[in-house]
């Protein structure tokens, strides 16, 4: 495998790991904590609704844990593909 | 002790500790001053990251501006969730790639990508006026902290500020500023969850103030939210979890808080110290980690203070119906010794009750807008007639505005009653500031003298902090980017060191004149940096990394559009360059496009930024050879050296 293709197999996968976090950013605050807030106003979380939890800390966990797995991923990535430092 | 010497010592000891590490951590090469030699360990960098990014807006108004919100604390979330959500897309988007680029500044990263001085030139300007603007509530921040707890002027309080933080910023760059951050965020983070702890247990007997705030609320044994909201809402307010009216503000809102977050220069300079590529993304998560330390405490803090502050003014609200009891007594706030608290925000000007119907109590609760008008209405009229006494039109026109005001208040219903038959004519809580609800949070909770002093400390830490991170973008952007980059490129380093210094020096003494004579449009401006940080410096940094085709002109073409429609939505609404009465429409709601705020505009400017520089791209030449490598070459983690200013 020549040096250009394996480093656009790299960006590849990366790009492919950023899509997916970014679903997951995404769905976390602008889904559950503010477009679909009005749907889970059934499910209670403490004197709340569930969206509203993720508007105000739940999200927050969320993003913290992603933050964390992206960097293990990437940094797994960057060893099978040879470029870490 | 009094509470003063207190203050006081806890204070003097923070500073004390500031000074001695600057002194410690002295910067000797320009490696060291802009990106403090590239040695900080991730965890350290997160948590400096975290004191940088916490300004006195985050540590002193967040939790005010969510508890006080008229449409409700929800809504407020957009603060919550946008000052967090940033840093997710500053560690996959941003922060690695300019890590491995391996330069010191934003500009210069934008100047090399798109092969383009004048780009360069642009971010300058974009980065500069981001940065002022923000310093500015930093300062405020200090001095506001200072007059209420050191008795001293809000003035002196700035100039003791500004010494200390030119003291160890100058002395020490990003390296002195850097392990001082470190410092400043124990501090700031202990001044902030200790009242929070302390009063979460009181309120619910949760020890964490997050578990508390989805809690129960001990003396009603009702749920804590639940209770909380069942108050405000007796008394006429919008309840703390309602809806919000506008989903696409506040979705707009959010975004612009997030991509105007990963956009701000101070912040993703942080990421140029760590030693690694992979260190820049744990780095950030690291930075997160300490940031959500105080934003998943903020909303508690701002609710239960809230619920604190109600039931003060109805005592009755505690356990069962507010209005069942009576209000607090005039009397009774300036003889009890638990409501001294009141007695000393009301000389700030941050607080004001106004026994406005004389009959010894202060009622607080959410006056109707028609009652607002009619009473202003009323007090215009009153003023003419004291100006022409005995003129029969005005007589006529004051017996006119009492029938109306008095209409007004036999229709506003609070609880069952209207105001009329309550006998209230407004709410006596006249003023409310959003800034003093955390710094008087450990007051209002009766806590001890020493949360109250660590409070003070806290606050500036958050301001100080801030303001050094702020001071070093400016003096890097000025001496690196404008001095070395294209006024006198051969500059040596010691030159180089020296103009940094002179810059910041200079950078400090036009934030302390700032802070001195506020422009009067202080907290408007913020929007401002926002908006800009968002719709020009984001898109052009991301698209430098995930496209080869953006090319100079497409870049160019970008900034501009993102800067100009961003700044003109907003001095549409708030005035050309801020200057009041040039707005050209009123800023309320009914007058927006589409009910986007001025402030949620820089996510569109940031979609019109990558727009036309897609565009602009297609239609001219594709970047030179040596920029496709670049890019090719920022996307590997392997072979990221040293940082180097050439």
């Amino acid at each position: 495998m020549s040096d250009k293709s394996s480093s656009n197999a790299y960006w590849a996968a990366n790009l492919r790991i950023i899509g997916i976090s970014l679903a997951v950013w995404f769905f976390c605050s602008f889904g559950l904590g503010i477009i679909l807030r009005p749907a889970l106003m059934g499910i209670h979380v403490g004197g709340a609704d569930l969206g509203f939890w993720f508007a105000q800390n739940g999200s927050i966990y969320v993003f913290l844990v992603l933050i964390f797995v992206y960097a293990w991923r990437m940094n797994k990535l960057d060893r099978e593909h040879g470029v870490e430092e | 002790m009094d509470q003063f010497t207190l203050n006081l010592i806890v204070v003097g000891i923070t500073f004390a500790i500031y000074i001695g590490i600057a002194v410690w951590a002295r910067a000797g090469t320009t490696a060291e001053f802009y990106a403090a030699g590239q040695g900080v360990h991730p965890v350290l960098n997160g948590m400096a990251t975290g004191a940088d990014w916490m300004s006195a807006a985050s540590f002193i108004s967040m939790a005010g501006i969510i508890a006080l919100a008229p449409a409700g604390g929800y809504e407020q979330s957009a603060y919550l969730m946008g000052w967090t959500g940033g840093y997710v897309l500053l560690a996959l988007l941003l922060a690695p790639y300019l890590r491995k680029f391996g330069k010191f500044t934003v500009p210069e990263f934008i100047g090399d990508r798109f092969y383009s001085g004048g780009a360069r030139l642009l971010a300058v300007v974009c980065l500069i006026v981001i940065s002022v603007t923000y310093v500015i509530g930093q300062m405020r921040g200090v001095g506001v902290t200072f007059s209420r707890f050191l008795e001293v002027s809000t003035d002196t309080g700035l100039y003791i500020g500004a010494t200390i933080v030119f003291a160890y910023a100058v002395l020490g760059g990003m390296k002195g500023i850097t392990y001082t951050q470190v410092a400043q965020y124990v501090v700031l983070i202990i001044a902030y969850t200790i009242p929070a702890i302390f009063i979460s247990l009181q309120l619910t007997g949760a020890f964490l103030p997050q578990l508390g705030l989805i809690g129960t609320h001990t003396a009603s044994g009702v749920e804590f939210l639940t209770k909380l909201d069942q108050v405000v809402m007796e008394l006429g307010f919008k309840a703390y979890t309602s809806e919000t009216t506008n989903m696409l503000n506040m979705f707009l809102f959010t975004m612009s808080l997030m991509i105007g977050t990963a956009g701000l220069p101070h912040v993703i300079i942080r990421f140029f110290t760590v030693p690694k590529v992979s260190d820049a993304r744990s780095s950030a998560g690291w930075a997160l980690v300490f940031i959500a330390l105080l934003y998943t405490v903020a909303p508690a803090v701002g609710s239960m203070a809230r619920l604190n502050l109600t039931t003060t003014m109805w005592p009755n609200a505690e356990t069962g119906n507010a209005l069942d009891g009576d209000a607090i007594t005039r009397a009774d706030i300036d003889t009890n010794p638990e409501l001294s608290w009141i007695r000393t925000w009301e000389k700030t000007g941050l607080l004001t009750m106004t026994d406005l119907n004389g009959d010894g109590q202060i009622q607080y609760f959410a006056e109707p807008a028609a009652v607002t008008a009619a009473n202003k209405a009323l007090a215009a009229a009153t003023a003419a007639l004291a100006a022409a006494p005995g003129d029969a039109a005005a007589t006529a026109a004051v017996a006119e505005a009492t029938a109306t005001r008095d209409a007004a208040l036999a229709a506003a219903m609070i609880g069952d009653q209207s105001m009329a038959e309550r006998g209230w004519i407004g709410n006596e809580v006249t003023k409310l500031d959003n800034d003093m609800m955390v710094l008087a949070n450990p007051e209002i909770a009766a806590l001890p003298g020493w949360v109250i002093a660590l409070v003070a400390a806290g606050a500036l830490a958050a301001a100080l902090s801030t303001a050094a991170g702020l001071l070093l973008a400016i003096s890097s952007a000025i001496s690196h980017d404008l001095i070395k980059g294209s006024i006198n490129p051969n500059i040596s380093e010691k030159g180089e060191l020296l103009a940094a210094r002179v810059a910041m020096g200079f950078a400090i003494v036009v934030a302390t004149y700032l802070g001195l004579n506020p422009p009067g449009f202080a907290a408007q401006v913020v929007a401002l940096a926002f908006g800009l940080a968002a719709a020009t410096i984001f898109p052009v940094l991301m698209m430098g990394i995930f496209s080869k085709r953006v090319n100079k002109e497409g870049a160019i073409a970008g900034m501009l559009v993102g800067l100009v429609f961003t700044a003109v939505y907003i001095f549409i609404y708030k005035g050309w360059f801020f200057i009041p009465g040039t707005n050209m429409l009123a800023d309320i709601p009914a007058n927006y496009l589409f009910g986007i705020s001025p402030l949620s505009i820089g996510a569109v400017g940031a979609v019109l930024n990558f727009a036309a520089a897609y565009i602009v791209s297609g239609m001219t030449k594709e970047p030179p050879q040596h920029v496709q490598e670049l890019v090719e070459s920022i996307r590997i983690p392997r072979g990221a050296g040293v940082a180097t200013g050439h």
